[in-house]
């Protein structure tokens, strides 16, 4: 009896809708083709804006319902997936201070990219730095900013970039967790923000940027979702903090466990379900590129995986979790800069070779030069961001994305030489104003908490906090 | 009056209750606890770095018996816990001077 009323209740809706296209397609009353005069023309050209405006309307609303969409997802890669990516790889008794660095720069960011982020990475200024048109998000509102996307609000697209700068300073925690003070932390990275962060966000992507390759840069640069931006600069900044505070108490001899890789490996997925906002929102639209970026990222997460779990199974004889979701991250790192340049299998390719190299960056290089960048940061997101950015230059194609710059697979060999000199811009910035804001703020107040508040644990030295209070409940 | 404690395997501990429980034992204080005597531990590796890991995870049974009762409670125990591999554990025996009902202020081998 269901079936039955289904299917008339199919068939019913069929009528009606063919009805009423073809009542759509009825000509103008009273017309036959071979008498059309002025005033129907002028009728039906004020249709045919309607529908372009209809057509026009439904592509803004699908290009800006993915964009919020990409821009929580990334919201998500901070909180809680970085949180809990790092909180359970350190060890118990500091859980608490990474999971609130996470969080605090999480509001703490966002309200400093609101103030003057956005307007000194995005308005209008000269080739290195914005202005100040934009302070407290003036002129930021629901028309679209047609230098950078026709379709969305404007406020869309400070949202989605809001989210990238978020992460950013919270992927720099990881080097130095474990030993530095929470409020030192906050003004450092404020500084930090101002003076490396929107330089090179307003270099690559900003208005008149000087590696901006859409808007006439003097060094085009291919620079997907934030190679430079997110990953190098993250990446480098942490390796400058982890030589400048200096090693834990103990390290390398003693050992240095994860409290628990469940969270990390909860928090590995988040991340690998909210790079898809990160590359694939990157394409400021619903459309196929959109498609080429999510493709482009999950292939090389999913290679990258293989890659440092078939170094690990060879050279240590098992593969390990941790293993795998450093892997998974490294490729997601690399192909950041590549992923609406490049086709799926060149993603492959970029995706193994990341786990490979940020394999043995972590588990051989950093043991060689004995730097304590307790979360691999540098090793993983300095290193893969950077081998990403190169082979962007090898891997880009026209093919896939018109509106990009072709690489050397398609005969441009000065791509690769453009985006090395990008890489050294990104690696200099970021070593020069991390040293200068690590400076600054050590003189004012300090960067390190004292050897018994780092023997005692950040947990409860510097938040009074207990992470698994079940252990010690009784009642 | 005669304190028992007994350092076996975690994966022993359902069949030394039972033992226990078949002789008539009704009181014990069961501890998680870390240790090792001869056995050795194993490895981990996290990220490349290997660690040694040699206090093992052991469970420690404390029970208070009446002398009457103490070598029949150790044979049982023992029986229980033994795999014939290193690592199966050891028992300590040691005299209690008094024992305290907190309830009543019952005293002596009567509170046990």
């Amino acid at each position: 009896m269901k079936k039955v009323f289904a299917g008339f209740a199919i068939a019913l809706f069929a009528v009606v809708i063919t009805s009423v296209c073809f009542a759509q397609n009825a000509p103008p009353s009273g017309a036959t083709p071979s008498t059309i005069t002025a005033s129907d023309m002028t009728r039906l050209e004020a249709r045919i804006a309607e529908a372009k405006t209809s057509a026009d309307n439904a592509k803004s609303s699908a290009d800006n319902a993915w964009m919020l969409t990409s821009a929580a997802l990334v919201l998500m890669m901070t909180g809680p997936g970085l949180a809990l990516f790092y909180g359970g790889m350190v060890r118990k008794k500091n859980v608490i201070s990474v999971l609130m660095q996470s969080f605090a720069l999480m509001a703490v960011i966002s309200i400093l990219w609101a103030i003057v982020g956005y307007s000194l990475a995005f308005a209008h200024g000269n080739s290195f730095i914005g202005g100040f048109e934009h302070l407290f998000l003036r002129g930021v509102g629901a028309a679209p900013d047609p230098d950078y996307s026709a379709t969305i609000p404007a406020a869309t697209f400070m949202i989605f970039q809001m989210m990238f700068a978020v992460i950013t300073p919270a992927l720099i925690t990881g080097a130095f967790a474990e030993r530095m003070k929470f409020s030192s932390m906050l003004v450092f990275m404020v500084l930090w923000m101002i003076l490396v962060y929107a330089p090179m966000t307003h270099m690559i992507w900003g208005k008149g940027g000087l590696l901006n390759f859409a808007q006439g840069g003097a060094i085009p640069t291919l620079d997907f979702a934030g190679g430079t931006v997110v990953e190098i600069l993250s990446g480098v900044s942490s390796l400058v903090a982890a030589l400048y505070m200096g090693k834990r108490l103990g390290y390398p001899k003693e050992t240095f466990v994860p409290h628990s890789l469940v969270i990390s490996f909860t928090g590995a997925c988040l991340l690998w379900v909210g790079w898809f906002g990160f590359n694939a929102g990157s394409a400021l639209g619903a459309g196929s590129l959109a498609t080429s970026a999510f493709m482009a990222t999950h292939f090389a997460s999913a290679a990258a995986v293989i890659g440092w779990c078939f170094c690990e199974w060879i050279i240590n004889g098992k593969p390990t979790v941790l293993g795998a979701i450093s892997g998974a991250v490294a490729g997601m790192v690399a192909i950041t800069p590549a992923s609406g340049f490049v086709g799926p299998m060149p993603a492959m390719v970029i995706g193994l070779l990341a786990g490979m190299l940020c394999y043995f960056m972590v588990t051989r290089v950093k043991a060689k030069f004995g730097y304590d960048d307790s979360l691999d940061v540098f090793g993983v997101h300095g290193m893969g961001g950077t081998l990403g950015m190169v082979l962007t230059g090898v891997f880009a194609s026209k093919a896939v994305n018109p509106a990009g710059l072709s690489g050397l697979i398609e005969g441009e060999s000065r791509q690769v030489l453009r985006q090395l000199e990008s890489v050294g811009i990104a690696w200099v910035l970021a070593l020069g104003g991390t040293l200068l804001a690590l400076i600054l703020v050590d003189k004012i107040m300090g960067l390190r908490v004292s050897v018994q508040d780092e023997i005692d644990g950040l947990d409860q030295t510097l938040h009074d906090e207990e992470a698994y209070a079940y252990e010690t409940q009784t009642r | 009056m005669t304190k028992i404690e007994a350092v076996i395997q975690p994966s022993k501990l359902d069949a030394v209750k039972a033992a226990l429980q078949a002789i008539g034992i009704s009181g014990m204080m069961v501890l998680d606890i870390r240790g090792h005597g001869r056995q050795k531990g194993h490895t981990e590796i996290y990220r490349g770095r290997e660690y040694n890991v040699d206090l093992l995870p052991k469970i420690k049974l404390e029970l208070v018996v009446n002398d009457e009762q103490v070598e029949e409670v150790e044979r049982a125990i023992a029986n229980a816990a033994r795999t014939g591999q290193i690592g199966d554990g050891k028992i300590f025996r040691s005299r209690i001077d008094e024992v305290i009902r907190i309830r009543n202020d019952e005293r002596g081998p009567d509170a046990i």
